[in-house]
């Protein structure tokens, strides 16, 4: 038990030494000392409530997703049955209850609209992401598949999650962290935001851009002011705070154009009034359909709609071909500044609202280090006080047992690139009060076999052997609660896992196998006859 | 220089004479503190009730006006809010629930906090935003249950893990301690209406590790010495047992409480909740392994004949791993 071979005592030295000279980036960094570049250099990161920052928690509406589908099966349907030879004829569409139900005008044309459908069901994937049934002989009913509700909620997620990316390094903003998480969530850290109010409003705009005709049919105002939708068309209210805003517009649901295929967008003013704004370039194919929409349609109102919001209204006076528009309506500068942001990093798929979010300032987080370190300072020094003056000699031991302990608690997070947060802090006080114990189990333990009349040698073998049973097990028990910690504990609580788990290696590591180290090494070389401790 | 000694030799106190008026003593407390929980309530952070919570600092001002932050933020229609002090005097926490009607509503926290702040910005210009916390009515539920799975599962696995290494009288043992200690602890932070959030929650699954440390010394102790001291009674063994390990405990639960306490004094502020519950705490678990967890297997009918076998068997591997079978 105390005999150790050279290469064994070669190793644990090694093994405390580089996790110690891992330690060395993180706390240099903190003095003006620079540890240099090119060499291996792991760091610890700081946790948003030390280095203050932002975390915000980002959450789609999974049926919005499914609405949207409908909707763009529900234009499909209605572009085959049109392209069909011979045309086929329908009587009514209807979307309730989340499937898409079309009857015929003719039931004999049952197959052909099976075949104009079925095209339209197969996405990309393996999965079959829709279910036809035929009715009563003329009805046709499609119903999406869980399985294609699924991919189709996960495809949008990840567009959603590029898009929040883009949006952020629009900001400029510096190291941000961007993770989706479970099914329909998406986590964002940002570290040394003060205020996240821009960055917050900026994810909260869906920035869905749309072009749609205003309805011209004659009785549509009549029906608009008694807030009934003219048949075809909805009801899109004005901006709030825009040019239209207060006002109530019936535009054609279907054949307009969406913002989703632009290339750029740049705020800009309009060249006539002045006014802030939004220039818009479309890719080839938004420009085709653009211009298509434009030329057919000259001399008629349309609506230019942001996030079911009337922007504007402009009557077309001649086809736009070049594939290039400005948006305006009564923007303040700084809307469009971030409208073009928005609009230019894409569209999110569905809405994504803030949830969750937590900001620390950083001068909140530096005074947690500064006060965090101070007190932990204290709490070492009175920790070894009380191990020296208890323990003699074998204090001097768990001392410096506990110094390399927390070195290498320090070293081995660098090394696997964790994030030190304030619970963390916590966590390292509680691991300094506790790695100790260990020490303690075989001192204690020592005195009793000494008490007992055990000669030295005897003693402290029996000390370390009869202790370990006790030191794994408390451990163990440590280890299924930091466990728990960790997988329950969102980022701050994590921190605190993290310190607490490694804690508990390094903490055997140094309080039973070095300490164990240097007694065995004292008692060979001074062969002691009696104990002080 | 003579070594301190805080437990001197041959200690023998006579613990287990104790153990009735200790266990009716423990029971009450229990009931105690479930009753507070209950009728006090838990003063739940916005973690877990949803809302929002924003720390300011009021620059260059001697302490922050907290009456008139009261009848301002109290006007706004979304409740009483919670205003603490926060560290130094002219920092705050104000704390706004979520109105019930809005809890299901994804981005109501976010919009009642961005009003919040906006009214406190308005009227104070020397207002220095610390940090601010907004958590969603959805979220906080899911905080809520994913604490008390974490909680639970934290002591049916230590329980479980007991009972595997000692026998299930221990793992009941274990249970029982437990039980006690997150159910004083509870408490006490409704007695204090200490805020109940995340971190104290992290600090409740520390301690549970935590305050098994002290009760694992004596079962180890208690499992050895039933081998040793074959003819001894029980409540003798016991009293034995906790005696022989009675200045380990000592020194730990004061090495433990010497490096919390200055955390607890000058450590940041927004730490101060979570390390008092585990000070408390550990004073709580000190108290059940010795209490609580040992005498409680006179009564779960362990003898010095119950584990002669078991013992035996885990003995053996034992010896045979050192040699000396």
């Amino acid at each position: 038990m105390l005999d150790f071979p050279r290469w064994k005592k070669v190793s644990l030295w090694l093994i405390a030494a580089i996790a110690m000279l891992a330690s060395l980036p993180s706390l240099l960094s903190f003095t003006t000392v620079h540890w240099p570049d090119n060499l291996y250099k792991p760091m610890v990161n700081l946790g948003l409530d030390l280095a203050g920052g932002s975390h915000i928690l980002l959450e789609a509406d999974q049926t919005q997703v499914a609405a949207q589908r409908l909707e763009n099966m529900e234009e499909g349907v209605r572009q085959a049955f049109g392209n069909a030879e011979p045309e086929i004829g329908y009587t009514e569409v209807s979307t309730a209850s989340g499937r898409l139900s079309i009857t015929l005008e003719n039931p004999a044309q049952v197959d052909a609209a099976r075949e104009a459908v079925l095209p339209l069901m197969n996405g990309a994937g393996l999965v079959s992401e829709w279910r036809l049934q035929v009715l009563d002989t003329n009805r046709l009913v499609l119903t999406p598949t869980q399985s294609g509700l699924e991919t189709a909620i996960a495809s949008a997620m990840d567009s959603a999650t590029d898009v929040v990316r883009r949006r952020i390094d629009a900001l400029g903003t510096r190291e941000p962290t961007i993770i989706r998480q479970g099914e329909n969530r998406i986590v964002v850290q940002v570290p040394g935001l003060q205020d996240p109010q821009a960055l917050k409003d900026l994810l909260g705009q869906t920035a869905q851009l749309e072009f749609k005709l205003v309805d011209d049919s004659p009785d549509a105002a009549a029906l608009v002011q008694q807030g009934i939708a003219p048949g075809g068309s909805q009801l899109v209210p004005g901006a709030v705070g825009g040019d239209y805003a207060g006002t109530v517009l019936a535009v054609r649901r279907l054949g307009g154009v969406r913002g989703d295929s632009l290339t750029s967008a740049e705020a800009t003013r309009d060249p006539q009034t002045n006014e802030a704004a939004v220039s818009i370039t479309f890719d080839s194919q938004g420009a085709e359909r653009f211009a298509r929409l434009t030329r057919e349609n000259v001399g008629k109102q349309f609506a230019i709609i942001l996030d079911d919001e009337v922007i504007s209204a402009p009557v077309i006076r001649e086809p736009i071909l070049g594939g290039t528009s400005q948006i305006s309506g009564g923007f303040t500068v700084q809307q469009s500044t971030q409208l073009a942001i928005a609009l230019g990093s894409g569209a999110l798929p569905v809405e994504l609202t803030v949830v969750e979010e937590r900001t620390v300032g950083p001068d909140l987080g530096a005074e947690s280090i500064r006060t965090g370190v101070i007190a932990m300072t204290i709490g070492t020094l009175l920790v070894i006080g009380l191990m020296i003056i208890t323990y003699g000699r074998f204090g001097v031991y768990a001392t410096l047992a506990l110094v390399i302990n927390v070195l290498m608690i320090l070293g081995i997070m660098a090394m696997i690139g964790s994030t030190l947060t304030l619970p963390g802090i916590a966590g390292f006080v509680l691991t300094i009060g506790a790695a100790v114990d260990a020490n303690v189990l075989i001192y204690e333990r020592i005195r009793e076999e000494r008490k007992r009349g055990r000669r030295v040698v005897a003693a402290v073998e029996a000390g370390y052997r009869e202790a370990s049973r006790a030191i794994y097990d408390a451990n163990m028990t440590n280890f299924i609660a930091g466990v728990l910690l960790f997988m329950f504990g969102s980022g701050p609580v994590k921190g605190f896992a993290v310190v607490l788990i490694i804690g508990l290696f390094t903490s055997v590591f140094t309080g039973v196998t070095l300490t164990r180290l240097w007694v065995a090494e004292w008692l060979r070389k001074s062969r002691p006859t009696d104990l002080r401790i | 220089m003579k070594l301190l000694k805080l437990v001197p030799d041959d200690t023998n106190i006579k613990f287990l004479k104790l153990r009735v008026p200790f266990y009716v003593i423990s029971a009450i407390l229990m009931v105690a503190s479930w009753v507070m929980v209950f009728t006090m309530g838990l003063n739940y952070g916005v973690d877990f009730s949803g809302g929002q919570e924003v720390r300011v600092t009021f620059v260059g001002q001697e302490e922050a006006p907290v009456e008139e932050l009261r009848e301002q933020i109290g006007g706004m229609g979304l409740g009483e809010p919670v205003i603490q002090r926060f560290g130094d005097a002219n920092s705050v926490s104000i704390r706004v629930g979520l109105p019930e009607e809005v809890e299901d509503t994804p981005g109501a926290a976010t919009e009642i906090g961005n009003r919040v702040i906006a009214s406190i910005q308005a009227n104070h210009d020397n207002v220095r935003r610390d940090a601010n916390e907004t958590v969603s009515g959805k979220v906080a539920g899911e905080f809520r249950s994913t604490a008390l799975y974490a909680l639970m599962l934290a002591i049916a696995g230590i329980s479980l893990y007991i009972w595997v290494r000692f026998e299930w009288q221990f793992g009941v043992g274990a249970l029982f301690a437990l039980a006690h200690d997150v159910s004083l602890t509870m408490g006490m932070l409704a007695l204090f209406q200490m805020e109940f959030n995340l971190q104290i929650v992290a600090a409740l699954l520390a301690l549970i590790g935590y305050s098994l440390n002290d009760t694992i010394v004596v079962y180890d102790r208690i499992r050895e010495n039933l081998k040793k001291y074959r003819k001894m009674d029980m409540p003798a063994l016991l009293d034995l047992s906790v005696n022989e390990t009675l200045s380990r405990t000592v020194m730990t639960s004061l090495s433990l409480l010497i490096a919390l306490v200055p955390l607890l004094l000058f450590g940041p502020a927004s730490l101060f909740g979570m390390t008092a519950c585990i000070t408390l705490g550990i004073f709580v678990g000190t108290y059940s392994s010795v209490y609580m967890a040992a005498p409680i297997l006179i009564w779960l009918g362990v003898t010095t004949n119950s584990f002669v076998q078991v013992e035996t068997a885990v003995e053996l591997q034992e010896k045979k791993a050192r040699g000396e079978a």
